[in-house]
């Protein structure tokens, strides 16, 4: 039953998870054939496309490390700029993943399973990007072991009531959880393509990465165990790592920063992004990999909803700041706001308004949720204005706080914006290397769900 | 055939409903040592095999519990034992500051010792000798099929019944595995030859990264770029003062921080005359001063003042303090003598002793003084 607009959808049955196809072995050879073909010219152009942005990247953070970090726009009001918006945003991207490996697991939402992978490889790549900042940040990066609460000849220790010292516990958690929740969603995947490949060298390396897995049910009987321990122990580690990272501004008295509405704010922020950057990315992958069938429109329809619903999150906030402001009776808070819609930043404010309150209202509309040109032009800007958003909320903040004395202008430089041009050329790079050595979705699981998968009724149970 | 052993029987089914009839079948019939391959977890298999329920959530609650644990420790004994600071008025152990750290960690070692626990524990992975690899049954049920796998070790295991029985299920593929004892764990592992020089290989490159990393690298710009500074620096050569030096005098009259200037300079008369000892002769002052002249003049005038110095004549002797010019010499003297020097014999020593100590170490001489010639009434 393949969907299309203009069919008649009988709306009472789930749509299939899986279209057409549904043979195992169909499904080994499409997703194993992208690991075993030469790279196609296509292919290799976006890698060069992708791999010219890293080099800028690395020009602009070398030139960074040479010069220090006077190269970059940053001043005395405005400490943190670029730097940590790119930070905070990348953190962002990632936690969709997590949202649809583990949460949606958890809530047993088996439409995850196609995108499941791909998301969570995109967690991992934006932790990547956004880790790299905190650490260009310090202009002398071999430096940032002292953040790490170490035994060391200064005879001192990290403040552990600092939020920079959360964030580090946060981050590196959150990296650590989703690589092995990875990895063990890859283990069997790896058993299938060290079965399936001919290549002796290909054998050994897929050997060495499935640990040996021979698909035992006395192994699946604790894996599947040990999948929702994992996906119940990432769901509160994500909604941690941004409220932690949200207590970098929050407890903070820089007005516009302290606010309690923060950590909910940043989260449902970080999902939105995230969501759409997942959106945006799949669509060309599908594309490119003929996966239509296995990443489906409801698919998509479906991440729509995600982005529809965390967008009103996100507006509920942006009412919700200036209610605050104005209620708190401080002057300082109301020129925050008052700065933001009208002061020197105010165009990347109104982007950010459209980009993140009107435009995704347009998901209200099934055909909308289901034309993929408008799919992708709305994801890309919802990440616009989601960077926006943190720009906004960091620069503006920090150049007009309570000193009119102390009050600056912040205008990014070359390298600033070339730092930003890497971050996302090493994103798309390590998810091009990926999906071309990688099964890009998850093979066992998808095998799980197809028409068939399962003993009917009576033969899986034995009501005794 | 002869060093193979055979590991089991092997069946394979087409259809997950035929799968969990099978088990059950296998399991009616008395078999233990048996196991039901397929390409993914298929439900109902598991409890046909009757295996009891999964006890890796215990690891997890274990070694999340000892994470909290460990953060509640680290961050009592790091911020409020071994460095205590006060921040932002809260006290020493600010346990809810505490519990973002404390609630990351319990999440990491639960996670990360989860996994080790059901691969290492529970799998006995890493394990890439399984007889089972790279057959054709293996093959199958990582893709499309569902297997049974009855091992030879089972003791109601007969090649001949076994492989009838299986047949009365409807499998489509009956196959008996063999392996090689080469192939069983633990043989010959460690002293191979391959092994040992891949080890010595290792060894070599990641020894010879760490020489040039802490030799080498460390020393490179931009790690160094803290050192290397467009300044000047004490006694370096410059290009735009005329006279080469990069240091320059300070201005006529400066004063140093904190420092009085001599007001007697060449004039022994007027300090002689002029110069009262501020201190007074307490207890402190007598140790301060006996340590000072110990340590600075008893190497030539000796520990009592008699001038027998301990230079083993390398240097002329000093005069006795004990003679009756010096008794009777005012207490201005001895400070022009230390301050100045004396007849180009003695050294200034006005950059190594502090004013106070100098009239510190005048009191002690005085003592030694009195202590040579003491009178009947001196004793108490």
């Amino acid at each position: 039953m393949i969907y299309s607009p203009g069919r008649i959808v009988d709306y009472t049955q789930p749509p299939p998870l899986v279209e057409g196809k549904s043979i195992a072995t169909l499904i080994d050879e499409s997703i194993a054939v992208q690991i075993d073909r030469r790279p196609s010219k296509k292919y290799l152009a976006a890698l060069l496309v992708t791999l010219t942005m890293v080099l800028i990247g690395s020009i602009a953070v070398g030139y960074t490390f040479v010069y220090g970090i006077g190269m970059w726009g940053n001043n005395v009001p405005v400490g943190w700029a670029f730097d940590i918006t790119n930070f905070v945003f990348w953190i962002g991207i990632g936690h969709a993943g997590t949202l649809i490996s583990a949460i949606l697991f958890l809530f047993r939402q088996q439409w995850r399973t196609g995108i499941a992978r791909f998301a969570e490889a995109m967690t991992i790549f934006a932790v990547i990007c956004a880790g790299l900042f905190p650490i260009i940040h310090l202009g002398r990066p071999w430096f940032a072991a002292y953040i790490f609460p170490y035994p060391n000849q200064h005879g001192i220790w990290v403040n552990f009531n600092s939020p920079l010292i959360w964030d580090v516990f946060a981050v590196s958690t959150y990296f650590t959880v989703s690589l092995i929740f990875w990895y063990i969603g890859l283990m069997p995947d790896f058993g299938t393509l060290r079965e399936r490949t001919t290549n002796a060298v290909k054998k050994v390396v897929y050997s060495i990465l499935s640990l040996g897995w021979r698909f035992s049910t006395r192994h699946w009987q604790h894996y599947e165990k040990t999948y929702v321990i994992l996906a119940g122990l990432a769901t509160p580690l994500v909604l941690s790592v941004h409220s932690v990272v949200s207590f970098d501004f929050a407890v903070s008295v820089i007005p516009g920063w302290h606010t309690t509405i923060f950590p909910p704010y940043f989260v449902a922020g970080a999902i939105f992004s995230g969501m759409a950057m997942v959106l945006a990315v799949l669509i060309i992958v599908r594309k490119v990999f003929d996966l239509e069938y296995l990443i489906t429109m409801d698919h998509m329809d479906k991440m729509a909803k995600v982005i529809l619903a965390t967008s009103m999150m996100v507006t509920y906030a942006y009412l919700m700041e200036p209610f605050m402001a104005w209620y708190s009776g401080k002057s300082t808070e109301w020129y925050v706001v008052m700065n933001r819609a009208f002061g020197y930043y105010a165009i990347a404010f109104w982007v950010m308004i459209v980009c993140n309150v009107f435009l995704p209202q347009l998901f209200w509309f099934r055909k909308i949720r289901r034309s993929i040109p408008a799919l992708f032009i709305i994801s890309v800007l919802v990440n616009v204005g989601m960077w926006l958003e943190r720009y906004v909320i960091i620069v503006t903040s920090l150049s007009r706080d309570y000193l009119p004395s102390s009050w600056g202008v912040y205008s990014p430089t070359i390298f600033d914006v070339g730092i930003l041009i890497g971050s996302f050329g090493l994103f798309f790079t390590l998810i091009l290397l990926f999906s071309k050595s990688l099964p890009v979705i998850s093979i066992s699981e998808i095998k799980s769900i197809v028409k068939g998968a399962q003993p009917s009724y009576r033969m899986g149970e034995d009501h005794e | 055939m002869n060093d193979e052993k055979l590991y089991g029987l092997t069946a394979l089914f087409d259809s997950p409903d035929k799968i969990v009839l099978a088990t059950r079948a296998v399991v009616k019939e008395g078999y233990k040592a048996f196991d039901i391959y397929s390409p993914y977890p298929v439900h109902g298999v598991d409890r046909g095999m009757r295996l009891k329920q999964s006890r890796i959530g215990l690891v997890t609650l274990i070694f999340g519990l000892m994470g909290v644990a460990l953060a509640l420790l680290l961050t009592w004994w790091t911020n409020s034992v071994n460095y205590p600071l006060i921040i932002g008025g809260k006290p020493f152990w600010a346990l809810p500051a505490y519990i973002p750290v404390t609630f990351e960690l319990s999440v990491l070692f639960g996670a990360v010792f989860t996994i080790l626990g059901l691969l290492v524990i529970f799998f006995g992975f890493p394990q890439n000798v399984h007889p089972l690899h790279g057959t054709d049954f293996m093959k199958r049920v990582s893709s499309d099929r569902f297997g049974i796998c009855i091992e030879a070790v089972d003791p109601k295991f007969d090649s001949k019944r076994t492989a009838d029985f299986l047949q009365t299920l409807g499998s489509e593929k009956i196959e008996p595995i063999y392996y090689s004892l080469l192939e069983s764990p633990g043989v010959g592992t460690i002293l191979n030859r391959k092994f040992l020089l891949s080890l010595l290989f290792v060894a070599a490159v990641s020894s010879g990264l760490t020489y040039l990393t802490l030799n080498k690298l460390l020393f490179l710009h931009p790690w160094i770029s803290l050192a290397e500074q467009i300044k000047v620096l004490p006694e370096s050569r410059s290009t735009f003062y005329v006279d080469g030096f990069a240091m320059r005098q300070p201005v006529q009259g400066t004063v140093a921080r904190g420092h009085m200037p001599y007001a007697f300079v060449g004039n022994m008369k007027g300090a002689e005359k002029f110069m009262i000892n501020p201190l007074t002769p307490t207890k402190q002052v007598m140790e301060l001063g006996r340590r000072d002249f110990n340590a600075y003049c008893s190497p030539c005038h000796g520990y009592f003042g008699d001038g027998d110095s301990r230079l083993q004549g390398q240097f002329p002797n000093p005069p006795s303090l004990h003679s009756d010019a010096l008794r009777q010499a005012s207490d201005g003297h001895f400070f022009h003598v230390i301050t100045e020097g004396f007849r180009n014999v003695m050294p200034s020593y006005d950059q190594q002793i502090p004013e106070e100590e100098r009239w510190a170490i005048i009191w002690y001489i005085r003592a030694l003084q009195r202590a040579k010639h003491a009178k009947e009434t001196d004793v108490p």
